[in-house]
């Protein structure tokens, strides 16, 4: 009897001890609201666990992982080699987890009547091969070519999906700081091309289809939209079973989390 | 009475009062040149991490060069784009803030009753108050698709209601400063009201004709160097307006009455009198300005586009440009600071050649307001 209280006793000790944890992400724009929706839910399961979800750029996700800082690290692109050997020198061990996939739909402004265009042709808007709307079917309109700032793993994402190794985006290009910035530059501006998450796609923009292919949940599952990623979070060595942090990437497997990635207008991982 | 024995101090009490009046003044010195020493301080880990990137054999293609790729492999760190881009962001905020500020301090320090004054200048003062960000937001939801949709008419409408008043202004001053005093009272008269009508004349045409080619322009996109500068503009314009104002209200009484009292008008006792006794105060309200202007960070990196070209013409404001401070912040996350990389110096060095401009700017102010002072002094 005494035995068993003092082992109740010590169950709540280590749930008042869990209940104390913190769990802090950081990164990209584009895991963010995966990562806020998750965090959500796990706060309302397990309370007093306390999830801090911070959005400043997969750049500085992967800082924060390295700089432990954070447990988890948000990007929207794989880690870069430069990355990886910093890690490694401070003897940080990354481990992936694809939480999601991701496609970058086009965005033009509604009244555009470009229905679709090639990936070469965004390619030369993009470039400054092409200048205006109308070499492109679209109405006599200079193009206006809005980017995410070399900052994000968007643009990493765009540059490594459409641009190629070689490529320079045109000296006129706008940089904007956020995927809602590139949607509202884009809704407002008649000329303008953009990209952003597939989350940010909703009727104030048109999302262009790409080499024929609508950029949507299933032509990216099965991997014929020619612009799509997988999003990923890092951890420092593979989280302990049962952890908050091997919990909260789980959810992303769990019904429960594909649902939420499906309703913030991301693709689950298939099963 | 009993406090009288106090007056005297033995020996010891006033070696105890020296101490600790040195006490306090030696800690009040500390207290100060903490500031002075974070100067120093910002200006060491600046120019630090700034000197491997010109000592890597760089700095011709940074301040040349229009090629800014930061993340390309290999990577392109040409920066004269961006040098244009915040010269031009921050000359055209101060050429859209400097007259209305310096008209605004004119008005309050010289023809507005007291009161309106007291109630003006508080109100102006606190555009400085309102955040940044704020300025920014407004400046991308507000402004930006209004530049886009109704551009030309835009333009026009704000050439109308700031040239129409300067104009004019210019017209009925220009007229009164050009007519000879030394002619009889009804030829003075006659002669000035018709430099009036010919100047008034020959300002309608300049505002019809400058008014027609602007109401005529396109607006590709309305996040643009004119979007960033024209909020920059307000946001240095209460500095501009209070520190000018302030120094319009030393100029002193005696100066106005005195030329007053020589028979000149209000005009001449503000251009030829009032206005060159406060100069150098207006001067550094413009430098305050440009500083202003030239550091903001949150609303060029919202406003103005962030495209690193310099515009064709050079004075196209209507295309997007960057500026040195919305790339050291847009930057800042890709810029690796454990692996020391090239793209990390650069923002210092870029963060360096700020600095020293600011610097240079405001030695220059001290230098313009000593050498005033002296003159004033009749040295």
């Amino acid at each position: 009897m005494r035995k068993l209280l003092f082992t109740t006793l010590l169950t709540a000790a280590c749930a008042s001890a869990q209940a104390q944890d913190a769990l802090t992400l950081d990164g990209s724009t584009t895991v963010g609201p995966i990562a806020k929706a998750f965090a959500e839910f796990t706060m309302r399961q397990t309370p007093g666990l306390n999830i801090t979800v911070s959005e400043s750029g997969s750049g500085n996700g992967a800082k924060a992982l390295l700089n432990g800082t954070c447990q988890i690290a948000n990007l929207s692109r794989d880690l870069k080699e430069s990355e990886r050997k910093a890690m490694a020198e401070k003897g940080v061990k990354p481990v992936e987890h694809v939480v999601a996939y991701d496609a970058l739909p086009v965005l033009v402004h509604p009244s555009n009547k470009v229905k679709g265009l090639t990936i070469d042709q965004v390619r030369d808007i993009y470039t400054g091969k092409i200048t205006n709307w109308k070499d492109v079917g679209g109405f006599d309109v200079p193009i206006v070519v809005i980017s995410r700032d070399t900052n994000s793993g968007t643009f990493e994402s765009f540059k490594d999906l459409v641009l190629g190794a070689e490529a320079k985006i045109r000296a006129g290009a706008e940089y904007t700081g956020s995927n809602g910035g590139v949607r509202q530059r884009v809704q407002m501006t008649q000329g303008a091309i953009g990209y952003a998450g597939l989350g940010f796609v909703d009727r104030t923009v048109k999302a262009l289809e790409i080499n024929g292919v609508a950029p949507c949940a299933k032509t990216v599952t099965a991997k014929t939209y020619p612009i799509s990623r997988a999003l990923y979070m890092f951890t420092n060595g593979e989280p302990a079973a049962d952890s908050p942090a091997a919990r909260f990437i789980g959810l992303s497997r769990a019904e429960k989390g594909r649902e939420i990635i499906e309703e913030i207008g991301f693709v689950p991982v298939p099963e | 009475m009993a406090t009288g024995e106090h007056i005297l101090l033995t020996a010891r009490e006033a070696r105890k009062r020296k101490l600790f009046g040195l006490l306090g003044r030696s800690l009040l010195l500390l207290i100060t040149s903490v500031a002075a020493l974070a100067v120093l301080a910002i200006i060491f880990f600046i120019a630090r991490d700034a000197l491997p990137f010109f000592s890597g054999g760089r700095s011709a293609a940074f301040f040349l060069s229009t090629a800014w790729y930061p993340t390309h492999e290999p990577p392109q760190f040409g920066a004269a784009a961006i040098f244009v881009g915040s010269l031009l962001v921050t000359a055209a905020a101060v050429v859209l803030a400097v007259p209305p500020g310096v008209c605004a301090a004119l008005c309050m320090s010289d023809i507005l009753p007291f009161n309106v004054r007291q109630v003006l200048k508080p109100v102006i003062e606190m555009l400085a108050a309102i955040p940044s960000v704020a300025y920014g937001f407004f400046a991308l939801v507000v402004l930006a698709p209004l530049l886009q949709e109704q551009g030309g008419r835009l333009l026009a409408a704000a050439w109308w209601t700031l040239a129409l008043p300067a104009l004019g202004l210019a017209a009925v001053v220009g007229a009164d400063l050009l007519t000879p005093a030394e002619l009889p009272e009804r030829a003075h008269n006659v002669l000035r009201a018709a430099l009036t009508l010919l100047f008034l004349a020959a300002a309608s045409v300049i505002l019809v004709v400058v008014g027609r080619v602007l109401a005529a322009v396109r607006i590709a996109s309305g996040v643009n160097a004119l979007n960033a500068s024209v909020i920059l503009g307000v946001m240095a314009l209460p500095t501009i307006v209070s520190v000018s104002e302030d120094a319009l209200q030393a100029a002193g009484r005696e100066l106005r009455e005195g030329s007053y009292a020589l028979g000149a008008t209000r005009a001449e006792t503000l251009v030829k009198v009032v206005i060159p006794a406060a100069v150098s105060g207006i001067f550094s309200a413009v430098l305050l300005g440009i500083m202003r202007a030239l550091g903001e960070t949150m609303v060029v990196w919202m406003a103005s586009g962030n495209a690193a070209q310099i515009p064709k013409p050079a004075y196209n404001l209507l295309l997007p440009v960057r500026t040195l401070t919305a790339t050291i912040a847009g930057d800042m996350g890709e810029a690796d600071q454990m692996t020391g990389s090239a793209h990390y110096h650069v923002l210092f060095a870029m963060g360096l050649s700020l600095l020293i401009f600011s610097f240079a700017c405001n030695l220059a102010g001290e230098w313009i307001v000593a050498r005033q002072r002296k003159r004033l002094r009749g040295g």
